[in-house]
């Protein structure tokens, strides 16, 4: 951009009030997390009052003890990270040669097999038969069921394919001359080139395991098998009409409203920590995402 | 469909013209990996994805556990009829279009107002951290999203009412009153996504020539005009895209967070298509009957999508796909 004193007054005052007006918004972004994690460290009593602003009233750190010692917590962060790894790793397993097969321009009813993988991102079945297919298949309750059943996403193997036919021939000849099959070419020309698409896709798969809730509330029945997301939405709801909690104001330092914001705090934690990573690949990687047929 | 691999010999060439059979098993031989590597895909597909839609025709069955997809008795329309008489089928139609038309109306501009008023802030260091902070509700999931909002506006520990006591207003239980419902949700999620969904935009704005800037810098054009005469015109393909796929996802409700935010209470302006489905199909075990109602949202959808679709391609000549 060009330099700041060339612009009038007028435009020195847009940019300011610009500034300020993102700058509102960004904060009352923040802002949220910000209150939580000081309920989480308030007392219970002062949390129930509404006596929490912006800063811990009485700091405490009684929700987290009365958390961090609870072992399904901790199972259920385990199983988190089960689902997140195992399920990203599932996916890329399916997506990359798939989406390798699908840009090779002499598949036999290519045109077919696109097209098969883009009608499930416009029609599906719906939660029903979803449901019903899944208990057929014997997959309820169980770890590998989560995490192949939402495998691929046709999103993600579109954003693929595109990706590698954008790749020039002329890439893998020296490997095709070295006798190279289409495993080697995939593997040691396609891949390596391909990183960017694949942060993408393994990205987003990520993020919607991490993040994933439904599913695995309505396929996991056995607590063990939880992950953090159900769980801390078991917990929510049991403690927003526990009487137990009720009761424990004015002995105990934490209350329903305290721990709630102290798991919270516990599962956002992670994703602060990697956050910095993933922000380099916004502005790049994602918007490779011009899905076209 | 043609078999492109004219170059390389086939091995049969002792015969003059190869058979179709003889051209496909030549064909399989030599590019027997690919295939390899799409099967998996394809058997995922067939199972998880395509098998449902099979067991889609239980919406037109009287569907039992016991007797299995395939031999429950068919009984024709019969699902649908009780669909439309049913009063909270008609109202969860309806909240759905409500709910849908008022995120496109608030939550639609919001991102391209973002991404403008990011242009132009000239502060490298000031723009990267705010766009950093915007992004992040993003990566949260609606759990703890939910989570938030419960204790915000919890009547007796939240920050709102917290705020509505310093002006002397008594506390109102906000999660508990339909008419407060989709505010709050609807806020939520622009609260939620419209950071993330700026970076669309500001890919677009970033592929804008400079050069036009630069002339316009030229002849006076103040910031201003700049946004107004050059900026949005340039994005407005990109828009004008972002707006027929939001029209045709329009019945794609984030119903996982009504889920997370609803009661009994409040139905009356929350219960959308597919909260209802989950209530009567997963939590009641109506299977075949929440199937109906699936399929009758399937099929809007589809129509919608591909509306959507083939209106991109005659005016903007790119396809969404």
């Amino acid at each position: 951009m060009a330099n700041m004193n060339l612009y009038s007054r007028g435009d020195r005052m847009f940019v300011w009030l610009n500034m300020f007006l993102i700058g509102v918004f960004a904060l009352s972004t923040l802002y949220p997390f910000i209150y939580i994690a000081a309920i989480s460290l308030s007392t219970g009593f002062e949390a129930r009052a509404g006596n929490v602003v912006l800063t811990p009233v009485e700091l405490t750190f009684a929700a987290y003890k009365y958390i961090l010692v609870e072992p399904a917590f901790w199972r259920s962060y385990l199983n988190t990270f089960i689902y997140t790894i195992g399920g990203t790793l599932m996916s890329l397993a399916f997506i990359i040669p798939g989406a390798y097969a699908l840009s090779r321009p002499q598949l036999y009813g290519r045109r077919f097999w696109n097209l098969m993988v883009a009608f499930t991102m416009w029609f599906n079945a719906g939660l029903i038969p979803f449901f019903l297919n899944f208990r057929d298949l014997g997959l309820l309750d169980s770890y590998f069921g989560i995490i192949i059943g939402f495998a691929v996403n046709g999103f993600n193997v579109i954003l693929m394919r595109n990706f590698f036919e954008g790749i020039p021939q002329s890439f893998e000849e020296a490997a095709r001359m070295d006798g190279a099959n289409d495993f080697q070419v995939l593997w040691k020309v396609y891949v390596p080139l391909a990183k960017p698409a694949i942060a993408t896709v393994a990205l987003f798969c990520i993020v919607s395991r991490w993040n994933g809730f439904f599913w695995a509330m309505v396929l996991l029945q056995d607590q063990d098998k939880v992950p953090l997301q159900v769980f801390l939405r078991h917990t929510i709801a049991k403690l927003s009409d526990d009487q137990e909690f009720s009761d424990t104001l004015f002995t105990q330092a934490y209350s329903a409203e305290t721990v709630t914001a102290a798991i919270i705090v516990c599962s956002i934690i992670p994703v602060l920590l990697v956050y910095p990573f993933l922000q380099k690949y916004f502005n790049k990687g994602i918007l490779l995402g011009g899905v076209k047929e | 469909m043609t078999v492109e691999n004219v170059d390389k010999p086939v091995e049969t060439s002792s015969f003059a013209q190869p058979t179709r059979v003889q051209r496909i098993v030549d064909h399989l031989k030599r590019e027997w990996q690919i295939y390899a590597m799409l099967i998996p895909l394809v058997i995922w597909l067939l199972l998880f994805l395509y098998k449902p839609m099979y067991g889609l025709q239980i919406a037109f069955k009287d569907y039992s556990i016991f007797r299995g997809i395939t031999a429950s008795p068919w009984i024709g329309f019969e699902h649908f009829h009780t669909l439309f008489g049913s009063e909270q089928f008609v109202r969860a139609l309806r909240n759905t279009f409500i709910i849908s038309f008022y995120t496109l109306v608030f939550g639609f501009p919001m991102p391209i107002l973002l991404a403008l008023m990011f242009n132009e802030v000239l502060n490298q260091w000031f723009r990267k951290s705010t766009q950093t902070i915007v992004y992040l509700p993003h990566f949260i999931s609606s759990v703890i999203i939910a989570g938030i909002v419960i204790t915000a506006f919890s009547p007796s520990a939240g920050i709102v009412n917290t705020v509505l006591g310093w002006f002397g207003a008594d506390p109102i239980y906000f999660l508990t009153k339909p008419e407060w419902f989709r505010p709050i949700f609807i806020g939520t999620g622009i609260w939620q996504e419209a950071g993330f969904q700026s970076i669309v935009y500001l890919a677009a704005i970033a592929g804008v020539s400079p050069t036009l800037y630069e002339s316009a810098v030229v002849d006076g054009a103040s910031r201003w005009q700049m946004m107004w005469k050059i900026t949005i015109p340039s994005i407005l393909p990109t828009i004008l895209i972002m707006l027929i796929i939001r029209i045709g996802n329009l019945l794609e409700v984030s119903f996982e967070m009504i889920i997370l935010l609803y009661q009994p209470a409040t139905y009356e302006t929350a219960d959308v298509v597919n909260t209802f489905i989950y209530r009567q199909g997963l939590q009641s075990g109506q299977y075949d009957f929440a199937a109906a109602a699936g399929l009758f949202n399937a099929v809007i959808a589809f129509i919608l999508v591909m509306g959507a679709n083939s209106i991109s391609k005659r005016y903007s000549r790119t396809s969404l796909w």
